[in-house]
Formats: C-alpha cells, sequence, structure tokens
C-alpha cells in the first residue's frame, strides 16, 4: 500500500500545480462577458449618435465622452469598482476603465488636498497612458510624414 | 448584428488583456499603457481600421482604440497640414475624450467619498 500513498501525494502535487487554471479560466470567461457588455453599451450609444445624424468621427468622439462620464459617476457612487471585482480586464481595458483609474486616486488622496492630492493623483495611471499613447502617435506621424 | 460583433470583438480584446495579467508580470496600469501603444501601432500600420470595420464600439471602446485615435488624428493632421500636424493631429483628434475625463473625474471625485475599505 505504500506505493499508492506515494502515488497519492503524486497526485496531490500535480493537483496543486494546476489548481489556478479554473481561476484563470473564469476570470477570462469573466473579463470576456464583462467587456462584450460595456462594448455593447457603447455600440448602443453610437448608434444612437448616428442616428442623430453625426458624422462617424464626431459619434465616436460623443461615445467617448458618455461612456468616460458613465465610468467617473460609476467609480463615484462605488459601483465600479463592485464590477471589477469579478470582472477584471474586462471593466480596466475600456475607456470606462480608463475613466475609473482618474476617480478613484482622486478621490483617495483628496483629503492630501485638492491640488497634489486629487488633483495630481488622477494622473497616477492616466498620465502614463498619455505620455505613452502621444509619444507613439508623434512617432507614428514622423514616420508617415517622410514616407508619404 | 453590429451589437453581436461589438460584444465579440470587445469580450475577445478583453480576454486577451485578462490572460497577460493571469500568466504574465504586467499590472493592470502597464497592461493599459501596453495597450494604448499598441493601438497606435496597430493603426500605423493600418491594422486597426479593419478591426473597427469588424467591430465597430467592440473596437473602439477599449483603450487600443485610444491609441487608434491618436495615431489616425496624427496621420490624418499630416495629410492636411503637414509637419506641424505631427503634433497637433493626436491631442485634437482625442481632445473630447481627454477632457471629459479631466473633467468628470475631478467633479466626480470631489462629489463622492471612497469607500471605507475594511
Amino acid at each position: 500500500m505504500e506505493r499508492d500513498v506515494k502515488k497519492e501525494q503524486e497526485y496531490k502535487n500535480i493537483a496543486q500545480k494546476y489548481e489556478p487554471k479554473p481561476a484563470l479560466l473564469k476570470n477570462v470567461v469573466m473579463a470576456f462577458v464583462v467587456g462584450g457588455l460595456i462594448s455593447d453599451i457603447g455600440q448602443f450609444f453610437l448608434n444612437f449618435y448616428l442616428s442623430r445624424g453625426y458624422s462617424m468621427q464626431d459619434a465616436n468622439t460623443l461615445v467617448s465622452i458618455t461612456m468616460v462620464f458613465l465610468g467617473a459617476f460609476l467609480t463615484g457612487i462605488g459601483v465600479y469598482d463592485d464590477i471589477g471585482k469579478f470582472a477584471g480586464a474586462g471593466s480596466i481595458v475600456p475607456i470606462t476603465g480608463f475613466a475609473n483609474s482618474i476617480v478613484s486616486p482622486a478621490m483617495e488622496f483628496k483629503r492630501e488636498g485638492f491640488v497634489f492630492g486629487a488633483a495630481a493623483k488622477m494622473f497616477t495611471i492616466a498620465g502614463p497612458v498619455i505620455v505613452y499613447g502621444v509619444s507613439t502617435s508623434i512617432i507614428i506621424g514622423l514616420i508617415y510624414y517622410f514616407l508619404k | 448584428m453590429d451589437y453581436i460583433k461589438a460584444f465579440l470583438m470587445g469580450g475577445l480584446i478583453c480576454a486577451i488583456a485578462q490572460i497577460l495579467i493571469d500568466k504574465t508580470k504586467l499590472t493592470p496600469a502597464r497592461i493599459l499603457v501596453t495597450y494604448v501603444t499598441l493601438g497606435a501601432i496597430l493603426r500605423g500600420l493600418g491594422v486597426y481600421k479593419k478591426l473597427i470595420d469588424i467591430g465597430g464600439a467592440g473596437a473602439t471602446i477599449p483603450l487600443l482604440g485610444f491609441g487608434n485615435s491618436l495615431a489616425q488624428g496624427v496621420i490624418k493632421a499630416v495629410e492636411k497640414d503637414g509637419l506641424i500636424g505631427v503634433f497637433t493631429g493626436g491631442l485634437t483628434a482625442t481632445a473630447g475624450g481627454i477632457s471629459a475625463a479631466v473633467f468628470f473625474g475631478y467633479i466626480f471625485s470631489l462629489i463622492f467619498n471612497s469607500k471605507t475599505k475594511k
């Protein structure tokens, strides 16, 4: 029977090794569903603005503004962080998550003042996003200008 | 039909980010930076336009779409105004979203207080 005990231990080791896997699958499915739903809310507003006669570019800008508003508001009332607990990347990656990344630290550091607390901490994550986004686009623009 | 496409495209982009968070050392902040950079590069290569044609809001709502807008703005401004467009195009195209993020972000952080954490 000693062998069985050994095998049991072996099985336990293997089981432990693969334990996080179901969590990964669950996380990915939740991210997919929530990310998809937030995109559909965006699609709803896009269709709405297009039906109002806005151009595609203006409609997209209006959708961004609307979604940023919703993301900031839902973060303010504490709902967005509840969604984030199970949605993971599904709530981080959409533009509503960008708004969340601004409001969340701003609320938290408000007590440290309105300049270096709220206003400065707003850009803890949004700052790097803008730095890398703008810099990349400028490099692309330069390449485009000289290759055109 | 566009709702199904948007759902699938947006869901897929978020699912990839979740895999990156779980399987690599990329934090959510790094994912956002990576996505905005990648979105701009994909637009520069002309790829992201196709993803938007397929996925609609599913491709514009994730932060990849923000990078796409920056690069697209720069490219269009270069075509119209030349070299100065390199510096004016990106933020002009994304001004609405960024201004809204700054303004609403600040206003809502003034109005609301963060929940006391247990």
